[in-house]
This record gives structure tokens, sequence and C-alpha cells, in this order.
């Protein structure tokens, strides 16, 4: 950050102190290399997510040997504090100061829809490693948006499928009261059949779940869908396994991940999630991927980490696609749509409006050999599954 | 609902009344007897659940974990007296407000900056594990069984002292009135300073315990600590007996609002809006009781300050 705020304060007294000098400077700065924003939040409660995804990310550039398709990065953190009016005035300050390239990263839907007009609209583009709203990728789709992680509704509607082939005929679904929560009702619902048997909203700031465990065991269902984010997640599933309800199986999205599971441990065991991504996925560049991340940041990187490694490798693809030019702009978008590089995911490509046509797992929480918790691919739930909103956009 | 759901709703909600009532029991004691609004009592709360969890850790053992974590968060909390608080005595409230928010954000960020930021598990003591079968399928967790013990053998405790010792006199006159007090010849500061390390390890008792079963993550307090001052505003600034039925109160309010509130909608309101309706007017409903309380009684239901 104090590098980033001497290099603002640089720049911006050189804009105005000689406007027609300075400019010719920074764009003989900006052809040297790369220079990429990344918004991790690093700030609240959500920050272990940030670190998740910057470290991927930074993760991505060491084996790119700091490089991105042969163009030397230099990367301007952006802590978006989980606030979008900070987001939008620090994004904007890297956009006009800092003369970043692209802007990558966003962990939150609500950061993504702040700054999405203020980068897209400068020309940049954006890359979101995480947030993927139903918003901007339908009718509100943006040329300049690409989104490598999926669309939000798609993985509730995983575990609603799961669900169904696993024939369940009950299940009892439990979220927080909020957009997101109601969001992954309807998604989970959109493709399971059988009956809900009740459906419980909860306060975000939930701290004791009793009350809805005793619920859950008087209306005795085939098994919970639950999307429970943080650490609500994680006094949930303490609060599952103990009061002895972990026979019931627990479906769930974002709820145990790699993020949560340090603190959720052998609590989470067994538990499921479904996912475009886990660490035991067989494909070289995944092993290379987690082995490495493994052994520098010395925990298991979830997918907010996977997808950001991915962001980089697309980019470094892109980048040399078009030989170092990142002026021409619409060379510069085919090059990233044709994402030509080996996703951590296996199979991967965008759709037509720019979010990924992908498989989704259902995964499940493991203890690995060397005591390290983790989730792990069961078996594969839907396969190349486009997002239900790609054909209402028109680019 | 049928009888069983709810008596097993009614001791859920007493025992979560009970949690909070060890949190609120340091902070009334401190706000009472030395009228400083002390915002940061939430993150001294999330500061023994995260040295309980560093002890756990270490010595793999809880029991060690709660009996080191007490005399270090005592420690934090002189400390922070010495640095900060005692500056604030004199000031007015919006000062202490200000310097104590300030406190929170220090040290959530202190907290992050040792601990990171991924939430901590605390594992269960093994002597705890299990529980009981309270109906087919649910288990009452013997852990929550000892949350309630120790919630009902602290406010046993402090009412011994406060009602039945010298300190606990002199810390009762102090609530009622400082400088006479002072005027007395007792020295005020040093009672401060004592009320205050109570108040401190009793947060910090409150993060330890809560630490099994609650997420152990920066900001952990800052949700405890509104539900807090619900309960000493409820309950009567200062007043232990106050904050004891306060807490019991607000559990039982909150826990079987949530489960009953949908139920009571779906008379009125078809199924999915009445969920909805009902979840939003649960949340609501400690903040109501607490408004429709200070109608009646606005200085709680057992005031301690004369006049």
């Amino acid at each position: 950050m104090a590098e980033f705020g001497r290099r603002g304060v640089l720049l911006g007294s050189a804009g105005t102190l000689a406007m027609p000098l300075g400019m010719p400077h920074v764009a003989r700065a900006q052809a040297a290399g790369v220079k990429i924003g990344l918004v991790a939040v690093q700030t609240g409660p959500a920050a272990a997510l940030g670190t998740h995804l910057k470290d991927g990310f930074m993760q991505g550039l060491k084996h790119l040997d700091g490089k991105l398709g042969g163009l030397t990065a230099s990367v301007v953190d952006i802590d978006d504090e989980l606030r979008p009016e900070v987001a939008v005035t620090k994004v904007r300050a890297a956009l006009e100061r800092d003369k970043v390239d692209f802007v990558v990263g966003v962990v939150f839907s609500n950061i993504l829809a702040a700054i999405i007009r203020p980068v897209t609209e400068s020309g940049t583009i954006l890359i979101s490693t995480n947030a993927g709203p139903s918003t901007f990728a339908g009718a509100g789709c943006n040329p300049n948006l690409f989104v490598t992680s999926y669309s939000n509704d798609q993985v509730h509607s995983v575990m609603g499928e799961a669900a169904e082939r696993n024939g369940y005929k009950k299940v009892f679904v439990l979220v927080p009261n909020y957009q997101a929560g109601q969001d992954a009702v309807a998604g989970f619902k959109s493709r399971f059949k059988g009956e809900v048997v009740d459906e419980v909203y909860v306060p975000l700031n939930q701290l004791d779940f009793s009350a809805e465990l005793a619920k859950i065991a008087a209306a005795k269902p085939d098994a919970i869908f639950t999307f429970m984010p943080g650490g609500l997640g994680v006094n949930l599933v303490k609060q599952y396994r103990a009061a002895g309800l972990a026979h019931i199986p627990f479906l769930s999205t974002f709820t145990v991940d790699e993020s949560t599971l340090p603190a959720q441990q052998d609590a989470a065991l067994g538990f499921f999630s479904a996912c475009p991504w886990a660490p035991n996925m067989d494909n070289a560049a995944n092993h290379k991927f987690v082995r490495d991340f493994e052994a520098a940041h010395n925990y298991v990187p979830g997918s907010y980490a996977a997808q950001s490694y991915d962001a980089a490798m697309l980019l470094d693809s892109a980048i040399r696609k078009v030989g170092g030019n990142l002026a021409n702009k619409p060379a510069l978008r085919a090059a990233i749509k044709a994402a030509d590089f080996h996703s951590v995911r296996g199979p991967f490509k965008f759709g037509a409006n720019h979010y990924p046509v992908q498989d989704f797992w259902l995964c499940k929480v493991v203890k690995r050999a060397d005591g390290k918790f983790a989730t792990e691919t069961v078996r594969k739930v839907l396969s190349n599954d486009t997002d239900p909103y790609a054909a209402a956009c028109k680019m | 609902m049928n009888t069983q759901l709810l008596l097993i709703q009614s001791l859920n909600g007493l025992q979560f009344g009970v949690l909070l009532f060890l949190v609120a029991a340091g902070l009334t004691l401190v706000f009472g007897v030395m009228d400083f609004i002390n915002l940061a009592h939430g993150v001294q709360y999330m500061l023994g659940a995260y040295l309980g969890a560093s002890f756990a850790a270490a010595t793999g053992s809880f029991w060690w974990a709660l009996l080191l974590a007490l005399p270090v968060a005592l420690l934090a909390g002189l400390l922070l007296e010495w640095l900060v608080f005692r500056h604030l005595y004199a000031r007015d409230h919006l000062a202490q407000v200000l310097a104590t928010f300030g406190v929170i954000l220090s040290l959530n960020q202190l907290v992050r900056m040792v601990w990171g930021s991924a939430p901590l598990q605390v594992p269960v003591p093994a002597l705890l594990e299990g529980g009981i079968q309270l109906m087919p399928g649910l288990t009452w967790p013997t852990y929550r069984a000892a949350i309630l013990l120790a919630g009902l053998a602290t406010a046993g405790l402090l009412w011994l002292v406060v009602e039945r010792t010298r300190i606990g006199a002199l810390v009762r006159a102090g609530a009622s009135n400082a400088p006479m007090v002072a005027a007395l010849g007792v020295d005020i500061h040093r009672l401060f300073m004592l009320v205050f390390g109570c108040g401190a390890m009793l947060a910090g008792f409150a993060g330890v315990m809560a630490a099994p079963i609650l997420s152990v993550e920066p900001g952990m307090g800052d949700t405890v600590l509104i539900l807090a001052f619900v309960v000493i505003v409820i309950g009567g600034i200062g007043s232990v007996r106050g904050a004891f039925i306060a807490a019991l109160l607000v559990g039982l309010i909150e826990t079987l609002g949530r489960s009953l509130m949908p139920d009571l909608m779906r008379l009125f309101l078809a199924a999915s809006p009445a969920r909805q309706t009902g979840a939003a007017l649960a949340s609501m409903l400690v903040y109501v009781a607490m408004a429709g309380i200070l109608a009646w009684r606005p200085r709680g239901l057992f005031p301690v300050r004369a006049g």
C-alpha cells in the first residue's frame, strides 16, 4: 500500500504539473510491462477469502516467472474492504493514477456490481475470479467482463441435481435471510423436484443454531440443503455435528470449503458441497498448482485460489496471443475468449456471455493422509454446463 | 409445534441466554460502576476466544487453555485500561464511544495480523463430548450443559461477591455514587481497575467457553456485543441480577421467536412469504421487546443508580 500511495502521488503530480509531458512517460512505462489491479478483500471477516484469491493469483504469476505473455507483470493491491464505495474509489484510482491494464479478482457480487461500470467504461478488461452474479450473465452481459468462476445460481442448482439423483424425497432448506440466500433456494429448487419440507431463513449474524437444529430433527428429512458462507457455516457445521444430526446428509454450497475447513475440521467430515474444482482433480496443471501452492503458503488452496490462478494463466495465454499489444482491445478480448490455457479444472471454455462453460462436481470433505482437511470430487453432476442466463446475452 | 419441541426450544433459549449473560456480566459491571461505555468489551471476548484457541493448540488440552487464557485476558484488560481507558473515565460518553470503537478496530486488525483472518477451531474437551438424547435423532451436547452450569455458577459467584462481601459493597456503592465513595476514603481508581479487570476476565471466560461451539474469527465480538448491550439495558445498567434475568429473557425471545414466528405468520400469509417475514420479524423481536420494556421501565428491570 505504501508503494501504491507513493507511486500514485508521483504520477498524480506529474499529471497535474505537466500534463503533456506526463502522458508519454506513463505510456512508455506501460509498454514495458503489464499492470494488474488485484481486487481482494483484506479487511473484515471475509478477509480469508481475499487471501485465498490473492495467493492464488500470485502463485500463477510465480509459475510464469512474474511475466504475463512475455510482459513483466506488476500488481497493484486493492483491498475493497467489502464496501462498494471504497472499492469504487480505490479502483478508480488504480485506473486513473496507476493506469492498470486489467482489473482482476473480486470475491463478492456487490463489489463487482459497484466496480463494473467504472472499469469497463474506461475500456479496461475486468476479470472476475469469484463473483458471478446473474445480473451480468444475461441481458446485462458486458464485452469487457470475463468470469473465471461460475454463475452463482449454477452452483446451487448442481446441489439440486445431486439431491434429485440421490433419490432424496424430502429436503429441509436452511439459508440466511438476504438476497443471496433466496437465490440459493431458487437455484436449488430449479433442479430438485422432490418436496422441500421446510425453508428456514436465519439472520446473517446468527450465532446459535439450536432452534433450527431441533426443527430439522423434528422434520426428519432425507437431507438438508444449506448455504452458510464464512463464520455462519463454521457455527452451523460444528453445532449440526454436535447435535447428532450428521446421519442426515448435509448438502451445501459455499459452506464447507478450504477457507472454512481449518475451523470446522472433523465436524465437517463427509459433508457435501457443489464445486467446479477441488484440490484432488487429476490433471497436470492442477497437480503443479496445488503442490507448489501448499509448499509456499502452508494451507490447502480453495476454489477462490484456483479460479484466480486460472485467471493468471488465462491472461498469460491471451497476451501472448496478441503479441503483447494491449492497445487493440477487440483482438485482446478475442484472445481471452479463446481461453487457450490449461485450466486446473481440466476442460474450460467461455460461453457467449463470457461466463465459463464447465463441468460441476459433487464434492465431499475428507481428511487427507497428511492430516489436513480438503474437499474431494465424488462424481460429476453436470457436464459442460452453460448457465441459464447465457441465452439472453447479446454482445 | 408440539410440547416436546417447545420444551427443547426453551432449553435452547435458556442456554443461549446464559452464554449472553457471561458476556453481559462484565459489561454491566464496568458500565454500572464506572459509568464507562466500553464498546471494546466485545473484542475482549474475542481475545479470550483466540487465547483459548492458541493455548488449546499449544497444550492440547482445553482445561489448560482455559486456565492460561484467563490470567492473560486479565492482563490484556489491565493493559488496555492503563493505556487507553483510564484517560477516559472523566470524559463524556461520546469520547468513550469513539475511543473504545477505535480499540475495536485496532484489536480486530491486531488479531488478524497475529492469527490470520481464517477462522480457528477449538475442540470440545474429551470429558464433555457426547450428549443427552432429547428426542429421537436430536442430541443435546454435554458441552452446552457445561456452558449452562458455568453460567449459573458465574451468576451465583458474582451475586455472592457483590451482595455479600466488603468489596462487593464498595462496588455497589461505587455504582450508585462514585464521588461519595471516593470522599469516604476509598481508592476509587484501584476499585475501578479491579472491576475493569474482572470485567475483562469475564469477557475472556465467555470467549473461551464459546470457542468450541462458535467460530473463532476476527470481528466475532461485534455481533455478541450488540446483544450484550440489549441485555444490560433491559436488565438495568450495573445490575448483575438484572443482567442475568434479561439475558435469559433475550435468549428465550430470540430462540422461541425464531422457531415460532414463521409458523405464526403462516396463519395469515402464504407459506413462502410467511417464512421470510417470519424470519425478519423474529430477528427484530429482541429489539421490540427492549423498546417495550424501556417504555414501561426506562431504567431497565432492576435499576441500580439512584436519582
